[in-house]
């Protein structure tokens, strides 16, 4: 691993020549017996995996309607091809969207159309070799699922919704990733990602209340198991412990505290990430989700607030009414929704964002800061790919990039934007999302997250930019790792509760 | 001669029409489980055909995306739609007012449509990504079409053929009666390449013009948290336990 490093900038940001094979064979690790075992799935390479595959395939283009205009509809323009972080940073033609698409699309074509069927070279079909399948686990495990590509294409086709169902046919004839699918496993057992068990979560719990105490001399509260609180707080795992996502811990507990609501985290549903939705498989994602309305409905609250986390917000946002019911218009015959929905204050939204609630309180001026606080950081903000592309806050489209920008300059002096052609809706992925946030894909990582690197130096050059706000988990612990081999301190990289934490000002309440 | 040409059509027109009917069924009888609008989206059902719309019209994603590609097609789609109104003529008798005030519009679209499939030919070409994501199929489906476009053309400028002639053959086809068809060489490659186009819309890549208006990353509402999306198989996981 000593010798990732990281590829030169690009002096204009021209499209790169192709290298073709440039990331053959460099997919991540597979999925040991026990891991793929303990989460229901075969535990290797089953011997009839042609015949299930193909079967699979079949019963996923009869579910989603996704999966199956986008087989059909792309008309190989090209507008997406140079869209991807991982294209960019790689070079290698097969991360370009529409080809990675092709890989499934050209065995869509042999075995589902009649052209494929009885012309298979004049429209580029393909049998499904074993060649082809260690293709698929190759480049759909380089794919972090941002939608950038969807973004861009006239037809909307998100190579995303590709990926997700290529991962479930290689995961249903046994051929899983080992990162996401140990993380799943962990996420049932024990109930977060990173496999921090209740008591140890107690103490990490009690430990913050202590620094916070010596910080501020205030009692600031980080509750857990409360039946009767107002608010469930959800929040990646990462926040528990990891550098710097721990610091926006301690900015959403100062913000409960200093509105005076009370809030409860959940040691059963210790985790907002949801590594259902990577691996593309429905069952994996619904029952993830299902943990929370348990945890909802065990605990009585009356809200849902979900912390800075890109892919869990999504899948918030969302699905979680879809999966769980949490949400609100559910028919009135429909019990198994509103068992929750009666629960649920809605006069709030369900689920909110963590930056919804704190600028809410914003607006109605119910927090009060100390800007200067935060003078030390020039600050610019790089969008989630999730939260840009598959979500949304507040009342009006567009609000998830408003939003949390409102908020950084609510709290500190010092905030510039990166280059428009990389942000909001453009944005690039860090590199790491999607399941890839793993060390046997750091190269990948590393020439993934070269786009943004490379606008972040321009910021950084022009502005003097010295903090990157984020409200993502994974981007947090992508950029910690990479920002380094590119030159960066890790330190630049924080959340924006990070922020707020600085700047709000607290009574002994 | 005459006979065979209708057979043709006939057989070119059910392809293209059951096929077509067939797909889009397929398209709209797929369940959308969950809810993936590539966000920004609209919040209401009519911001969604607004959306839509300049989809359709302007290829909006296509513009932000890459202005050779946006201008090459954006121009072939439109003069395509111009030169086909114009063809409404050869099918209606009397011929509709509002094709009537487009025709003059419409003269110089076929060469219009020409350049831009010669562009987005140029790009397949040359422009190394889109080579390597060519396949045979690809050129064949724009030689087609630069085929139908260039014979159409040299009828228009340099050989004419008996225009009154195709107008009666295709009025009586309507009727199943089968009336001369001109024996122009340009207009038998016109006619047969269009017959081929017909045959093998519903079968290939062309399926985008519908597949658009399906595509669940555009047709979307932005609004899962004010309203319970439920698709009929993803609500059986619930009722059984
Ligand atoms: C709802 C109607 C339609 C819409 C919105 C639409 C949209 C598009 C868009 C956005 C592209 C990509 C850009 C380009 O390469 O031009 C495209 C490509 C294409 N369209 Fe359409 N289209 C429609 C109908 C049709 C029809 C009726 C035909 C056939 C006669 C057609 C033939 C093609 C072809 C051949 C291409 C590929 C061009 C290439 O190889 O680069 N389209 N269409
Ligand atoms: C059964 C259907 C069709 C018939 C009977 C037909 C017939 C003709 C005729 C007779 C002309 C010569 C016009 C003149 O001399 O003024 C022509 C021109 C042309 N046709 Fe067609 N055509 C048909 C379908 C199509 C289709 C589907 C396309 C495009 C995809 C097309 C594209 C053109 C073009 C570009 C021209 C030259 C420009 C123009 O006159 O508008 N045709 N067609
Ligand atoms: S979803 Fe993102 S990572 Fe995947 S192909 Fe598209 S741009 Fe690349
Ligand atoms: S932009 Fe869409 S239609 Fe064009 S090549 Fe990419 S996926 Fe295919």
């Amino acid at each position: 691993m000593a010798d990732i490093t990281a590829p030169a900038y690009r002096i204009i940001p021209i499209i790169p020549v192709l290298k073709p094979g440039a990331m053959e064979g460099k997919g991540p690790f597979v999925a040991s017996d026990k891991i793929n075992e303990a989460i229901g799935f075969p535990g290797q390479l089953v011997d009839d995996w042609h015949d299930r595959a193909i079967a699979k395939m079949a019963e996923l283009l009869s579910k989603y309607r996704s999966l199956k205009v986008y087989m059909d509809a792309c008309v190989h323009c090209g507008a997406c091809s140079d869209k991807c972080h991982y294209f960019i940073g790689t070079q290698d033609p097969k991360n370009m969207p529409v080809a990675r698409q092709d890989l499934m699309r050209s065995v869509y074509r042999r075995y589902f159309t009649l052209p494929g069927k009885l012309f298979p070279k004049l429209v580029g079909a393909r049998d499904l070799t074993r060649e082809v399948l260690d293709e698929w686990y190759n480049y759909f495990n380089q794919c972090s699922e941002c939608r950038r590509c969807s973004v861009f294409c006239p037809y909307g086709i998100d190579t995303a919704e590709v990926t997700m169902a290529a991962r479930e046919i290689l995961d249903s004839v046994g051929y899983g990733q080992k990162y996401s699918n140990e993380i799943i496993g962990k996420v049932h057992k024990i109930g977060n990602n990173l496999g921090l068990p209740a008591p140890a979560l107690l103490d990490t719990l009690e430990g913050l209340e202590e620094d916070v105490k010596e910080d501020t001399g205030i009692d600031v509260r980080f509750p857990i198991d409360v039946k009767g609180a107002e608010v469930l707080l959800i929040t990646p795992s990462a926040d528990f412990f990891a550098e710097p996502h721990i610091d926006s811990l301690i900015g959403y507990a100062k913000v409960f505290h200093a509105s005076g609501t009370s809030w409860t985290l959940s040691s059963m549903a210790s985790e907002a990430g949801n590594f259902g939705m990577f691996i593309g498989n429905y069952d994996q994602l619904r029952k993830i989700a299902l943990r929370i309305r348990e945890a909802a409905l065990e605990l009585g609250v009356k809200r849902i607030v979900v912390g800075e986390c890109g892919h869990a917000w999504r899948v918030a946002y969302s699905f979680w009414n879809t999966l769980s019911g949490v949400g609100e218009g559910a028919d009135e015959t429909d019990r198994f929704a509103m068992m929750l929905q009666k629960q649920l204050d809605h006069r709030y939204r369900q689920p909110t964002h963590i930056c919804e609630f704190t600028w809410d309180l914003i607006e109605r001026n119910a927090l009060t800061f100390d800007k200067s606080a935060n003078d030390k950081h020039i600050i610019t903000f790089h969008d989630s790919c999730n939260v840009a592309r598959g979500s949304r806050m507040g009342d009006l489209p567009g609000g998830q990039f408003e939003i949390p920008r409102n908020i950084i300059r609510a709290v500190a002096n010092n905030f510039v934007e990166m280059a428009p052609n990389t942000t909001r809706e453009q944005t690039f992925c860090c590199g790491g999302g999607g399941g890839l946030l793993t060390d046997d894909l750091l190269d990948l990582r590393v020439k993934g997250a070269l786009p943004r690197m490379e606008v972040l130096q321009n910021a950084v050059d022009e502005h003097g930019v010295n903090f990157m706000a984020t409200i993502c988990a994974i981007c947090k612990a992508q950029f910690t790792k990479v920002m380094p081999i590119y030159g960066f301190d890790r330190k630049m990289v924080g959340g924006v509760h990070q922020l707020v934490s600085n700047a709000i000002q607290l009574s002994a309440k | 001669m005459n006979a065979l040409f209708a057979v043709l059509f006939y057989l070119a027109t059910l392809l293209f029409v059951v096929g077509l009917l067939q797909r889009i069924r397929t398209y709209a009888v797929t369940p959308a489980p969950l809810k993936i609008p590539t966000t920004p989206a609209p919040t209401t059902s009519g911001g969604v055909v607004l959306r839509m719309a300049r989809e359709v019209v302007f290829f909006e994603s296509l513009f932000k995306a890459n202005l050779w590609i946006w201008s090459m097609g954006w121009l072939f789609h439109a003069s395509m739609a111009l030169v086909l109104v114009r063809h409404l003529r050869y099918f209606t008798e009397p011929v509709w007012g509002w094709v009537v005030f487009l025709q003059p519009f419409g003269i110089y679209a076929g060469i219009a449509m020409l350049f831009g499939l010669c562009g987005l030919w140029a790009r397949r070409l040359f422009v190394e990504r889109i080579r390597y994501i060519s396949t045979p199929s690809d050129h064949l489906m724009l030689l087609l079409l630069i085929g139908i476009a260039v014979s159409g053309l040299l009828m228009q400028f340099a050989a004419h053929t008996d225009v009154v002639a195709v107008k009666s053959f295709f009025l009586g086809w309507m009727q199943f009666s089968i009336q001369p068809l001109p024996a122009d060489t340009l207009l038998v490659l016109h006619l047969a390449a269009v017959a081929a186009l017909l045959a093998i819309f519903p079968f290939s890549k062309l399926l985008h013009a519908p597949g658009v208006f399906f595509s669940p990353s555009r047709n979307q509402t932005d609004n899962p948290r004010e309203k319970r999306h439920l698709s009929a198989w993803a609500a059986k996981l619930e009722s059984e336990k």
